[in-house]
C-alpha cells in the first residue's frame, strides 16, 4: 500500500489548470494526505476564496488518484479546507523561477514592509529583468494575479499578488 | 429561533448579492481593466458567500447546502444589508457601494478572525486579505472620481448622497448578533461603526467629497423587509436553477 508521501508524489503530477508550469504540491494548495486502511484523503486549499480552478483541481486529483486507490481496496475523497490560509510564502524559489519563467512575475515575501503599509512592491519584469515596471490594475487575468507592464520592454504580464 | 443560522445568512447573503451583482458588469465595465478588477471582486464575494452559506445550511441541520440556500429562497428569507441589493447604476454608484461595504468588511472580518469557532475564524481570516485588497481598489477610486473632473466628482457625490442612508443595516444590533457575540463566535456589528466611520472620513477628506446631512438611515434587509430591487435580481438570479432543479452542466 502507498504512504502519505507516495500519494504526496503522486500529486506533484497534477498540474495547476491555471499555470500549468507549476503543479498543485508546489503551488500550496495541497495541504496534507492522511491515510487509513480504508480511505486516503487529500486536503486542498484555495489561493482565493472564489478561485473557480477549486473545483477543477478537485475533479482532477479524483480522476487520477481514484483509480490507483481503487486498486488498494481504499476510497479517494478530497476536502477543501480554509485554515491555515494560503499565502504566496509557499510558494519556493524553485516554484518562483519557473513562473518567472512562464512570464509572470512571482510574489515576493508577505513580510517584506512595502507589503505591509500597502506601498506598491518593485516587480521584475518576467522578459527583460528590469525593475521599471508600473501597476497597471490591481486585478489581472486570474484573482491571484495583478497587471503590470514594463517601462523598459513596455512587455505587459502579470504579477503573483502578494498575500 | 437558530441566531448561528441566521447569523451566517447575513454574511452570506451581503457576499452573494455583491457578487452577483459585479458579475453583471461582466463585459460592460468603462475600460478593460475595471471590467477584470469588478468581476474578479464579484468573483472574491461569491467565494466568501459559498463558504458562509455552506456553514449557515449545516448549522441549520435539515440538509439544505449553499446552492439550495441560495437558489431556492425567496426574497423575504434574504439576509441581506439593504445597500447590497442597490441597483449597479453607473459605474461611480457601483465603486461607492463597494467602498460602503469595504470599509464595513475589512473591521468585520478582523472581529470574525478572532472567532471561538474555528471555521468562522477560518473562513474570515481568508476573506480578511481579500476585503483589505479590495477596499485598496474601491477607495482609490473613491479618490480619483471625487477628486477628478468635475463631472466625475458631482456624479460621485450624488452617489454617495444616495447611498450612505444605506448603510444601516450592516451595523444594526439585535437577538441574534448580540447571541453571537456574547457566544464569542460571532462579532457586535454596532461595534464596527468606529472603525468604519474612519475610514470613510479619510476617504472623503482624500477625495474632497462631502458627507451628505444625517438623513434617517434605512433598515430592514436583515428581518427580510426589502426593496424591490431584490426581487428583480433574484429573478435572474435563480431562474435557471428554478426552472431545471437539479440541472448539471
Amino acid at each position: 500500500m502507498r504512504s502519505a508521501d507516495d500519494w504526496l508524489s503522486l500529486l506533484q503530477g497534477v498540474p495547476d489548470p491555471e499555470i500549468p508550469v507549476l503543479n498543485i504540491v508546489e503551488m500550496g494548495i495541497v495541504r496534507s494526505v492522511t491515510c487509513s486502511h480504508e480511505s486516503v484523503q487529500v486536503d486542498i486549499t484555495p489561493t482565493y476564496m472564489g478561485c473557480p480552478a477549486m473545483d477543477a483541481i478537485a475533479y482532477d486529483i479524483r480522476t487520477q488518484l481514484t483509480p490507483l486507490a481503487s486498486l488498494e481496496g481504499r476510497g479517494l475523497t478530497v476536502e477543501l479546507v480554509y485554515a491555515p490560509a494560503w499565502t504566496t510564502d509557499w510558494l519556493s524559489d524553485g516554484a518562483k523561477a519557473k513562473l518567472e519563467a512562464y512570464g509572470i512575475a512571482p510574489p515576493g515575501k508577505t513580510t517584506d514592509k512595502r507589503a505591509l503599509s500597502g506601498e506598491a512592491p518593485s516587480v521584475r519584469c518576467p522578459k527583460c529583468k528590469s525593475g521599471k515596471t508600473e501597476l497597471v490594475s490591481l486585478f489581472g487575468s486570474t484573482a491571484c494575479k495583478a497587471h503590470y507592464r514594463c517601462n523598459d520592454c513596455s512587455e505587459p504580464f502579470d504579477h503573483f499578488k502578494c498575500i | 429561533m437558530n441566531a448561528r443560522f441566521e447569523y451566517l445568512l447575513r454574511l452570506g447573503d451581503d457576499a452573494l448579492l455583491l457578487g452577483q451583482q459585479l458579475g453583471l458588469w461582466t463585459g460592460h465595465g468603462p475600460v478593460l481593466e475595471e471590467d477584470i478588477a469588478l468581476t474578479n471582486i464579484g468573483l472574491d464575494q461569491i467565494g466568501q458567500a459559498r463558504a458562509w452559506l455552506t456553514l449557515a445550511g449545516r448549522a441549520e441541520g435539515t440538509g439544505r447546502d449553499e446552492d439550495t440556500l441560495a437558489f431556492h429562497r425567496d426574497q423575504s428569507k434574504f439576509r441581506n444589508a439593504l445597500l447590497c441589493e442597490r441597483p449597479n447604476g453607473h459605474f461611480g454608484d457601483t465603486i461607492v457601494r463597494q467602498f460602503l461595504f469595504d470599509a464595513y468588511a475589512v473591521p468585520l472580518h478582523a472581529g470574525l478572525a478572532q472567532s471561538n469557532d474555528a471555521e468562522i475564524s477560518a473562513i474570515a481570516k481568508k476573506s480578511a486579505k481579500e476585503s483589505a485588497y479590495h477596499l485598496r481598489h474601491s477607495q482609490a477610486w473613491m479618490v480619483r472620481l471625487g477628486d477628478g473632473t468635475t463631472e466625475s466628482h458631482a456624479k460621485v457625490q450624488e452617489s454617495l448622497n444616495l447611498l450612505l442612508p444605506f448603510v444601516g443595516d450592516l451595523f444594526h444590533s439585535d437577538e441574534v448578533s448580540s447571541t453571537a457575540a456574547s457566544e464569542g463566535w460571532g462579532v457586535d456589528p454596532a461595534g464596527l461603526r468606529d472603525a468604519w466611520e474612519a475610514t470613510l472620513t479619510e476617504t472623503l477628506e482624500a477625495a474632497q467629497l462631502r458627507r451628505p446631512d444625517a438623513a434617517p438611515e434605512q433598515v430592514g434587509g436583515r428581518l427580510g423587509r426589502h426593496t424591490e430591487q431584490l426581487s428583480f435580481l433574484l429573478a435572474e438570479m435563480q431562474v435557471l436553477p428554478r426552472t431545471y432543479p437539479d440541472a448539471k452542466w
